[in-house]
């Protein structure tokens, strides 16, 4: 990927790809980070076509990290090899460390304070709404498809009612699931 | 002092080559990790969650707050690294080995095995978090309010987080008596 022999545009600068994901690291409150690259990659600055995004996105999904910091590596990659990897994941991860490195010393300090604890008893209740929310929206066609459901189901249960470590249920349930998937099925 | 920081960075490092399908599948796991290793109980867990829900950014930078508590400005940044870098370098192969394998069908088929996986782990977060944050009957209505804007409309889930905690601070602080 690095060693493209037709580079179509000029080289991006290393500093413009640090400041274009900074913005991003900076403004997706709410989350929906996804889409702020998915703007800034294809249609603000056309560093990747179509195609190429939703292959990075694929992988991003399947490897083991953040997707959206998994896509930061894979564009900034694409873009600049292993130092546009390096700049575009720092940038999109320093505003949001700094914001929640202040408020997390806020919330050591004052650990006992009653008013902190009951803003964030609501504020809990609330960001589990939002987690079932992204659930419910990620699972999209699985929740209708009966072998996908089966599967999830399964994970559900091996990992929150008899409570197996998470090693261990990928042990078990990855080569079901990839069984159940293999190619070539009819 | 030492022995803490080595724990943390062996633990988070684990977390991240275990969070296929992002970070709410591994957050049973780092639940259960952390009341065992550094004695952060379920309550503050969820808080410190919470707090990651508000900021801008990946969504699961509070574990900073996490290395923050355990062990200061240096636990955090070990927690920054070791989180971070383990599943990015595995993501920055699997990225130049993709071409190679762009015309095997076993690709498919483990993205589409590795899908359900991650979606029922996501669920497994769902209830590790709904576990210690939905303690009573109005912070499940909260839940649910919650639930319903985000799904429905297109406000902002920041918004209705920080709604949430005010109407929560409301009702807990003033109205509590009805």
């Amino acid at each position: 990927m690095i060693d493209q022999p037709s580079v179509k545009q000029p080289k991006v600068a290393l500093v413009d790809l640090f400041i274009e994901f900074l913005i991003i690291g900076a403004v997706s409150f709410g989350g929906g980070i996804i889409a702020y690259e998915r703007i800034l990659l294809i249609e603000k600055r056309k560093w990747l076509s179509v195609d190429e995004f939703m292959g990075f996105l694929a992988i991003s999904q399947t490897m083991p990290g953040l997707n959206s910091v998994n896509l930061a590596v894979l564009a900034g990659d694409h873009i600049r090899g292993i130092w546009g990897a390096l700049v575009s994941t720092i940038g999109l991860i320093l505003p949001g460390s700094a914001f929640v490195l202040i408020i997390g010393v806020a919330y050591t300090n004052n650990n006992e304070h009653p008013f902190a604890n009951l803003i964030l008893t609501g504020i809990a209740a609330g960001a589990c709404g939002l987690l079932a929310a992204i659930t419910y929206r990620i699972g999209d066609q699985h929740w209708k498809h009966f072998k996908s459901l089966i599967i999830i189901v399964c994970t559900f249960g091996l990992m929150s009612i008899a409570k197996f470590s998470l090693p261990l249920v990928l042990l078990i349930m990855a080569p079901i699931s990839i069984y159940l998937y293999r190619p070539n099925r009819s | 002092m030492m022995s803490s920081l080595i724990q943390l960075a062996l633990t988070f490092s684990l977390l991240s080559i275990l969070a296929v399908g992002g970070g709410t599948a591994v957050l049973p796991e780092m639940q259960t990790l952390l009341a065992q290793q550094f004695h952060i109980d379920h309550t503050q867990f969820v808080h410190i969650y919470s707090i990651g829900q508000v900021a801008p950014g990946p969504n699961m930078l509070m574990v900073l707050i996490i290395g923050f508590k355990v062990a200061g400005l240096i636990g955090a940044g070990i927690v920054l690294i070791t989180f971070f870098v383990p599943s990015s370098i595995l993501c920055f192969y699997a990225g130049r080995l993709w071409n190679h394998f762009a015309d095997n069908p076993w690709r498919r088929s483990i993205q589409d095995a590795l899908e359900p996986i991650s979606i029922g782990l996501m669920a497994s977060g769902v209830y590790a978090v709904a576990k210690a944050s939905i303690i009573s009957p109005i912070t499940a209505i909260l839940g649910l309010l919650a639930l319903y804007f985000i799904l429905k409309t297109k406000l902002n889930p920041v918004y209705v987080i920080l709604g949430s905690g005010g109407l929560g601070f409301i009702y807990l602080r003033y109205l509590h008596f009805l």
